[in-house]
C-alpha cells in the first residue's frame, strides 16, 4: 500500500494534468485514460468502511457494445450465417479457455500474445487466441473426419498496444471449414463462392478475391535459386507487396535476406503476374517452372479451381495473383484473400490471422492446411482441411462508419406499436390492448406511467424508432376503435378493435 | 438521489441442458460409468503418455477441454439456436434491447471492496498489465455499463457465459463456464407495472419453450419482512430465517421448523406463527385477506408489500397471466438484495435429476434452488451505483458484501 502522503501527492500532480488536457481539449480518450489513472489513485486512497469507489473502465483493448451497435452486429451475423447455412453448413461452439498446453502447441513454446489464467491451484488454462486450434481439438477429441462447420465467436490477443495501437484484444473471428478427405479443390471452390455470396450481400461495395497456392510459391522460389532454408522468409517479405512498393520489397529480399539480385529479379518477373485459367495454364508452359513438380501440382490444381470457379460464375471476382504469399506457414495448398476497392481507413487490419500486416481493405482470408489436425491426433491422423476467416470486426467497423453516415437511423429495438393515451386513467385499457397485441405476436410497448402525457408518449416513438401508435380514448373505447397513427406522417385512421392487429402487421411488413 | 430501481429476471442455463441431457440419460445409466467419466481417465493414460515424450517433432496433445467446461456440437447448437430464438423474440416483442460486455473486466470491478478475492473468480495471470478477471455474472457489467454510460433507463437483455470456479468437490456436475440469460427493466416508473411486464414475459417464455406445466410463485421482501416482525423474530435473525422458509421447496414444513427452533434459536410459539403464514398460497385475493389481518396491518412494511400485491395482480389480470402465477408466502428467495417483489418460475413436471444437471446453475449464489425451478427474479433497488464517472458524479457508495449473482448492490 502506498504512503498516504505519496498518494496525495500523486492525486494532486494526476488533477493538474488532467485539468490541463481538458483546457487544451485534448482526445476523450486521453482525457478518459489521466481521469482513470486519477481515480485509481483516490481510491487507493481509500474511504470509509462500506465504500467503494470504481473504476467506470473496461479492460485494455476491449469495449462494450452497445445496443446500436448490438443491432448492426446482429445484421452482419444474420447475413453471414445464413449464406453459412445455405451451404449446408452445421455450427460447433467451444470453451473460451483451453489447456495451456493445447494453445502453446510444440515444446512448450510460449506465446506472448496468449493471455494466460492465473495458476489457481488447478489445471494450467489460457484464453484461446484463434478458432482453428479448438477446432482441431475438436475433429480429434471426436475422432471426426469430415465436417462442414462454422464458429463465430470471440478470441483473445494480447496485442502490444506499443505496436498495434487501436487493436481490440477481445475480437470476433468467423471462421468456416471444410474437413475430410475430398475430390480436388471442389471444397476449396465452395469455399471461394462463400466469401463471394457474403461480400455481395454485405454490400461494401465492389472487392476482389486473389488465390495463389503454396506449392506454386515454393516451386516459384526454387526455381528462382531462393535456398531452401530462405523459402518462409522470403514468402513473408513477398507477402509485404500488398503495401510496399516492389521496388522496396526487393531491397529488403536483397539488404536483409541476403538473396541475390539475380535471384530477386527472377521472383519479380513473377510476383508481377495475375489472371486467371489462362496464367495458370501459360505458367504450365513455363520452361522453368513446369520442371518443378510441386509448382505443376499446384498449377495443374488451380487451373482445376479455376473451371470450377467459372461454373460457380464467380471468375468476375477472383484473380490468379502470384504475389499472394499469407505469411502462415500451415497452409499446404490454395490460399486466398479477399479485398475491399473502397479502402476505408483502417482501424487495425484484425483478420485473425497471425499473419503481420494484412492489407488495408482486406475482409477476409484462408486458404487449405492438410497438416493440422494431424497434429493433435494421437494416431496422427491426417484430416485435409479448407476454410476461410472472415474479418468480422472490419466488417463492423465498415457498417457502423455506414450508419454514422448515412440519414437513416439505426433501430435498437423492433417494436412495431406503441399503445398510449391522450387521456388520464386509462392505465388498465393500455395494458389490456398491449397484451391482446403481445399474444398475437406484435411486438408493442406501453410507457410504465399511469398517465402519460401523449407528447412523451409521441416522443418515445421517435426517438426510438416506432412505426406506429395505437392511441386509446373514451370515445374510442365507446366506439370500439383504435386510433392508429403514422409516427412519421402523422396521419390517423380509426381502426376497429378487431381489425387492429391485421392493420398493423400490414403496415410493419 | 436517484433511486435506480430495477425489476430483473433470470433464465436458468440448464433449461437446454435439459432437454439435451435426457436424451444421454439412457446411455448414462445403462452403463456403470458415464461417458465423462471415461473420458476423463482416458485424459489421465494420455497425460502420461505425453510426458513419457516421443521423438523429436511429435508433440502428445491431452485431448481435454478444461474442467468445468464442454463443447456444443451441432445438436446441441440446433437445440441452443431453437431456444435462444425464442427467448429473443419475447424479449424483442417487449420492445428490449440488448448489449454485450467483454469476457473479463478489470479486477477490482469484480471483488468489490478493497481487493475483497472471492475464491469463485477466475483471475487472469499477471502479464505485467492490468488485473482481470473473468466475468462471473452479467449484473456488475450491467451496472457498469449503465454507470459509464449515465444511462438512467434501459430495457435490456444480455445472453452470455460467465465462468465461476466451482469446487468440484461441493458441486460435482456443475459448469464452470455457462451461459445467463438476464433482462432488467433499469428507471424509475410507476409501481408495478414493469414488474408486471417481467412476470409476462416469463409467462411467454416458458409458454412457448413447451416444457410442459409451469407456475410462478411471487411473494415481496417487504412481507416477508413484515411477516417475520408480527411474528417476533428478532431483527437480527431475519435473514437467517429467511434462509431456512426458503428450504420449503425441499423440505418439509416439520423439518424447517426443527431447524429453526433447534439450530436458529426460534421458539416454538414464534415458529408456529411463522408456519401458518407461510402456508398461504393464493391471488389477489391472498393480498387483500392479509391486508385485513389484525398483526399484519399494523405493520408498515407489510402493508406496503401487500398493497403493491394488489396492484400486481391486478396488472396480471389485465395480462392474462394470473392462471399461472401464485402469490406464495413461502417464497423466500434466500438472496438479501432483493427489496420488493420476487419471483421464482417451476416446471411442474420434474425431470430426475442427472449427474452432471447444472440445474442449480441459476447463477446465483444462492445454495439450493429447487429443482425444476428455470427462472427467478425480483426487484433490486438501491442508490444510483456509485461509479466516480469523469464529471465528479457521486452518490452514495454501494457496499458489495456478497456477490450476488444478477444484481447491484445497494
Amino acid at each position: 500500500m502506498a504512503d498516504k502522503a505519496q498518494l496525495q501527492e500523486a492525486i494532486k500532480t494526476q488533477g493538474e494534468v488532467v485539468r490541463k488536457l481538458k483546457s487544451e481539449k485534448a482526445s476523450k480518450e486521453q482525457i478518459d485514460e489521466e481521469v482513470a489513472k486519477l481515480l485509481q489513485f483516490k481510491a487507493q486512497l481509500g474511504g470509509d468502511e462500506g465504500k467503494h469507489v470504481f473504476v467506470l473502465k473496461t479492460a485494455k483493448g476491449t469495449r462494450d457494445y452497445n445496443p446500436k451497435q448490438m443491432a448492426i452486429r446482429e445484421k452482419v451475423f444474420n447475413i453471414i450465417i445464413s449464406c453459412f447455412k445455405r451451404h449446408g453448413a452445421e455450427t460447433i461452439d467451444t470453451p473460451v479457455f483451453e489447456l495451456k498446453e493445447t494453445l502453446t502447441g510444440k515444446y512448450g513454446e510460449d506465446s506472448k500474445l496468449i493471455y494466460d489464467l492465473k495458476d489457481q491451484g488447478g489445471e494450467l488454462l489460457s484464453l484461446r487466441y484463434d478458432l482453428t486450434v479448438p477446432f482441431a481439438r475438436y475433429l480429434a477429441m471426436n475422432k471426426i473426419t469430415n465436417i462442414k462447420r462454422y464458429h463465430i465467436a470471440k478470441v483473445y490477443r494480447r496485442d502490444n498496444p506499443a505496436m498495434t495501437r487501436g487493436r481490440y484484444r477481445e475480437f470476433y473471428q468467423c471462421d468456416f471449414d471444410i474437413a475430410g478427405q475430398y475430390d480436388a479443390m471442389i471444397p476449396d471452390a465452395e469455399c471461394l463462392k462463400i466469401v463471394y455470396e457474403i461480400l455481395n450481400e454485405l454490400d461494401l461495395g465492389d472487392f476482389h478475391i486473389k488465390v495463389n497456392d503454396r506449392r506454386i510459391l515454393d516451386g516459384m522460389f526454387a526455381v528462382c535459386g531462393v535456398p531452401d532454408e530462405k523459402f518462409r522468409t522470403i514468402c513473408s517479405t513477398v507477402d509485404k507487396l500488398d503495401k510496399m512498393a516492389w521496388e522496396d520489397v526487393k531491397k529488403e529480399m536483397v539488404n536483409e535476406k541476403g538473396l541475390s539480385e539475380d535471384v530477386a529479379n527472377r521472383i519479380g518477373e513473377y510476383v508481377s503476374m495475375q489472371g486467371g485459367q489462362d496464367l495458370a495454364e501459360q505458367l504450365l508452359q513455363d520452361p522453368k517452372l513446369s520442371q518443378n513438380k510441386q509448382a505443376c501440382a499446384g498449377l495443374t490444381d488451380m487451373k482445376l479451381l479455376f473451371s470450377y470457379l467459372e461454373l460457380f460464375q464467380v471468375t468476375d471476382k477472383v484473380v490468379f495473383d502470384l504475389s499472394l504469399a499469407r505469411g502462415l506457414d500451415y497452409y499446404t495448398g490454395v490460399i486466398y484473400e479477399a479485398i475491399l476497392s473502397q479502402t476505408i481507413p483502417a482501424p487495425a487490419e484484425q483478420n485473425g490471422a497471425d499473419e503481420a500486416a494484412v492489407s488495408v481493405g482486406s475482409v477476409a482470408g484462408g486458404g487449405r492446411y492438410d497438416g493440422l489436425v494431424g497434429m493433435f491426433d494421437p494416431k496422427g491422423r491426417k484430416v485435409p482441411c479448407v476454410g476461410v476467416s472472415i474479418g468480422i470486426e472490419r466488417i463492423f467497423s465498415i457498417m457502423e462508419q455506414k450508419a454514422e453516415t448515412s440519414s437513416e437511423k439505426v433501430r435498437t429495438t423492433e417494436t412495431q406499436v406503441l399503445v398510449a393515451s391522450a387521456q388520464k386513467n386509462l392505465l388498465e385499457e393500455r395494458l389490456k390492448l398491449t397484451s391482446e397485441l403481445w399474444n398475437t405476436g406484435i411486438k408493442a410497448e406501453v410507457l410504465y406511467k399511469k398517465n402519460p402525457k401523449l407528447l412523451s408518449q409521441l416522443q418515445h416513438c421517435e426517438e426510438t424508432g416506432i412505426p406506429l401508435v395505437a392511441i386509446l380514448g373514451e370515445q374510442e373505447l365507446k366506439d370500439g376503435v383504435v386510433k392508429l397513427r403514422n409516427v412519421a406522417s402523422r396521419e390517423e385512421v380509426d381502426v376497429p378493435r378487431a381489425d387492429l392487429v391485421d392493420e398493423i402487421k400490414k403496415r410493419t411488413l
